[in-house]
């Protein structure tokens, strides 16, 4: 970073607003769109320029989709609030399970660990669509379709492996006898996980924590399959701009871009975690 | 407070029920008395750092038993051991400066912050960290760090202090203050301690005793005057010792009494009759082959005119400072020579070298000690 010529800070420059544009134009093409009416948006050639409208997000609130064909009735805070639902419970069970977990496996060398550790990493490899044929006919079977619980419990494929693999190797990355020197100083094995390996891979888990959550928010077929109508997060519902009478773009961003709103502040706020994590060098030794 | 260490036929195999097992530690039998200062010395590998935390209670010990104080205690929790230890990587919280580790070691002794303040205070002045105190682990050098970890061990009350290299990364100087403190502190306060190390005058300085390993196997556990004195085995003779004793392969030849030691046909020593002790003498008759062992410091040279002993060539003549260190070619090898005072050799001049019989150590082929020194000379101690 420090010897750069001028040239190559030139083109340093070029390189970064090219990756820039190349992926936050669609991002600010749905803003724009979700200002739009659908006419607008339609119309040929497009057009920078419009007076924008805030129907698409009004109607997304109250719930109230006007179309050609008269008036429908959306779900979609509704989709949002399962979306949260979903993807926090899910997170923070997998929190609970993972994290000790993961600790087993960076600590203790037990028989199959590997084994395990790396069936548990193959459930995200799977297609998920295998899984769920026969897991819808369970689930139907023992009244676990179309419930919260059932949904979370699924939704540990995604959120499960992910948290236990990101923090297994954080907390190899911590020399054991910091712990040891802990516990020899009279503290519990369990006063040790909490007080010093917990803090110290908080980072880690941060970082997992989020990344899960992203996973979550953003599934779609599991919720497709497995929901219906009043249990389905915004990946779904947004199904239903798809009418009778057309395609509904300007809501489809609106509910885009209020969709994503939570996960882009969510990793706003993270940021600082995700450095840390990422830069563990700290701690080690 | 302070207790007596027992570790009885210790054994410690990593990976016991893979392919290659690796065997760190084996049948280690040693027994240190309650306020003694034991140090563990042998190669990197040689099964110090595993045999540590078996007694503090981080590796299981896989067969043998523990006990501190004639308490057992192999099978506790390392909490319930009554063990304090610095460890070889330093290992402190990063979260914390180094006063708050030191301090967080006190934890569950329950003191007064003012207590816990002044013990900390107390450690850190022993080991030069005051001005560092409030610090970040990884805004300091390793050497504060390490003085950190051995802080941090020592202002604990235990029944033992474990010290695995506690004073490695120091630079010799500080390193020679400190060891001074150390053992005054730890003597003032009667504790029982095992350090490790590589360094053999840090273990002559500080220790009691001296426990040689190597390979996982004890090789001699005795004072530092008596590993110098009187090595168990040829390991422990060559690796005890600093320039390292000289040894030679000889084949003892006795005509009318007197001794020749000789290797492919000539003579390295030779030893008039009724120099050496008669039981040392009719064991040599016995052999056909043994090692002989000798001290640089031992060897006596002189210029050539007339003086007994075999002839050497010098190789290359030093003064380092304080001392001579004179290597000559010797029989088919070389023998090394430390002398107190400045000698005038040049490369190339032949020399007489002679190793008076009191001087000498005996192993036989297999590397067990046979004599040594006084015990060997006629009229000696046995
Ligand atoms: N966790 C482990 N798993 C397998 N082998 C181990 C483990 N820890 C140590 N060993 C092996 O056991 C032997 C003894 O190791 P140990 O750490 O006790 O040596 P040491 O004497 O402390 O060496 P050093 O002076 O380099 O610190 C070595 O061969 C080492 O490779
Ligand atoms: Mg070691």
């Amino acid at each position: 970073m420090q010897h750069m010529s001028t040239g190559e800070r030139v083109l340093r420059g070029i390189l970064i607003a090219l990756a820039l544009i190349f992926f936050l134009f669609p991002i600010f093409w749905i803003v724009l769109m979700s200002f739009q009416t659908n006419a607008q948006i339609l119309r040929i050639p497009p057009s920078l320029f419009f007076s924008p409208t805030l129907e698409n997000y009004t109607s997304l609130i109250t719930g109230q989709l006007k179309t050609a064909s008269g008036v429908l009735t959306l779900n979609f805070m509704q989709n949002l609030f399962n979306s949260f639902i979903l993807s926090t419970a899910s997170v923070a069970l997998s929190l609970v399970l993972a994290v000790p977990a993961a600790y087993a496996f960076a600590r203790y060398k037990f028989r199959f660990s590997e084994d395990i550790a790396f069936t548990l990493l193959s459930f995200k490899f799977a297609p998920p669509l295998l899984v769920l044929l026969p897991l819808t006919i369970y689930f139907q079977k023992i009244g676990l379709a179309n419930t919260y619980f059932g949904l979370i419990w699924v939704y540990q494929l995604i959120t499960l492996p992910l948290i236990l693999w990101i923090v297994r190797g954080y907390f190899e990355d911590i020399s054991p006898d910091i712990e040891h020197a802990y516990r020899i100083a009279g503290h519990s094995w369990a006063k040790t996980f909490f007080k010093i390996s917990i803090p110290l891979a908080r980072p880690g888990i941060a970082a997992a924590a989020l990344l899960s959550f992203i996973f979550a928010w953003n599934n779609f077929v599991f919720a497709l399959v497995l929901a219906s109508a009043d249990k389905q997060p915004v990946t779904v519902g947004a199904l239903a701009f798809v009418t009778a009478s057309g395609i509904q773009y300007g809501q489809i961003a609106a509910a885009a871009v209020i969709s994503i709103t939570p996960t882009l502040a969510l990793a706003l706020f993270a940021q600082r975690y995700l450095v840390e994590g990422l830069s563990l060098g700290a701690v080690k030794g | 407070m302070t207790a007596s260490v027992r570790l009885d036929s210790v054994n410690k195999i990593y990976a016991a029920k893979a392919k290659n097992p690796i065997y760190a530690v084996r049948d280690f039998t040693i027994h240190i008395e309650p306020g003694e200062i034991v140090a563990l010395l042998g190669s990197s590998g040689c099964g110090k750092t595993s045999t540590l935390r078996m007694i503090a209670g981080f590796e299981e010990v896989s067969k043998g038993a523990i006990s501190i104080g004639g308490r057992e205690i192999h099978k506790l929790p390392p909490a319930k051991r009554g063990v304090a230890m610095a460890f070889e990587g330093y290992s402190l919280y990063p979260p914390l400066t180094l006063r708050q580790n030191i301090a967080f070691a006190l934890k569950s002794e329950k003191l007064g912050s003012a207590e816990t303040n002044r013990r900390v205070e107390e450690i850190a002045g022993l080991l030069e960290l005051t001005r560092h105190l409030d610090r970040y682990p990884s805004t300091v050098s390793a050497g504060q760090q390490q003085r950190a970890s051995l802080g941090r061990a020592l202002v604990r009350k235990a029944d033992i202090y474990l010290l695995d290299e506690p004073m490695g990364q120091l630079e010799p100087q500080l390193r020679a203050v400190l060891r001074g403190r150390l053992k005054r502190y730890l003597r003032e306060h009667g504790l029982t301690a095992i350090l490790v190390t590589h360094d053999q005058t840090e273990a002559n300085a500080l220790a009691d005793r001296i426990a040689v390993m190597e390979g996982g196997v004890l090789q001699q556990f005795a004072s530092p005057a008596d590993l110098k004195e009187k090595p168990a085995n040829l390991f422990v003779g060559t690796f005890i010792g600093e320039p390292p004793m000289n040894v030679y392969r000889v084949e003892p030849q006795i005509f009318n009494g007197r001794i020749s030691l000789r290797a492919r046909g000539e003579e390295l020593f030779g030893y008039e009759p009724g120099t050496i002790d008669d039981a040392v003498v009719s064991l040599l008759e016995r052999r056909n082959a043994l090692v002989v062992g000798v001290r640089p410091a031992d060897v006596a040279v002189s210029p050539l005119n007339g003086a007994r002993g075999a002839t050497a060539k010098v190789v290359s003549n030093q003064w380092i400072g304080d001392q001579t260190h004179l290597e000559s070619a010797f029989g088919d090898g070389v023998i090394v020579a430390t002398l107190d005072n400045r000698f005038a050799a040049r490369a190339g001049e032949a020399l007489a070298v002679d190793v008076p019989a009191d001087k000498l150590h005996l192993f036989a082929e297999d590397g067990t000690a046979l004599a040594h020194g006084r015990s060997l000379a006629s009229g000696g101690a046995h």
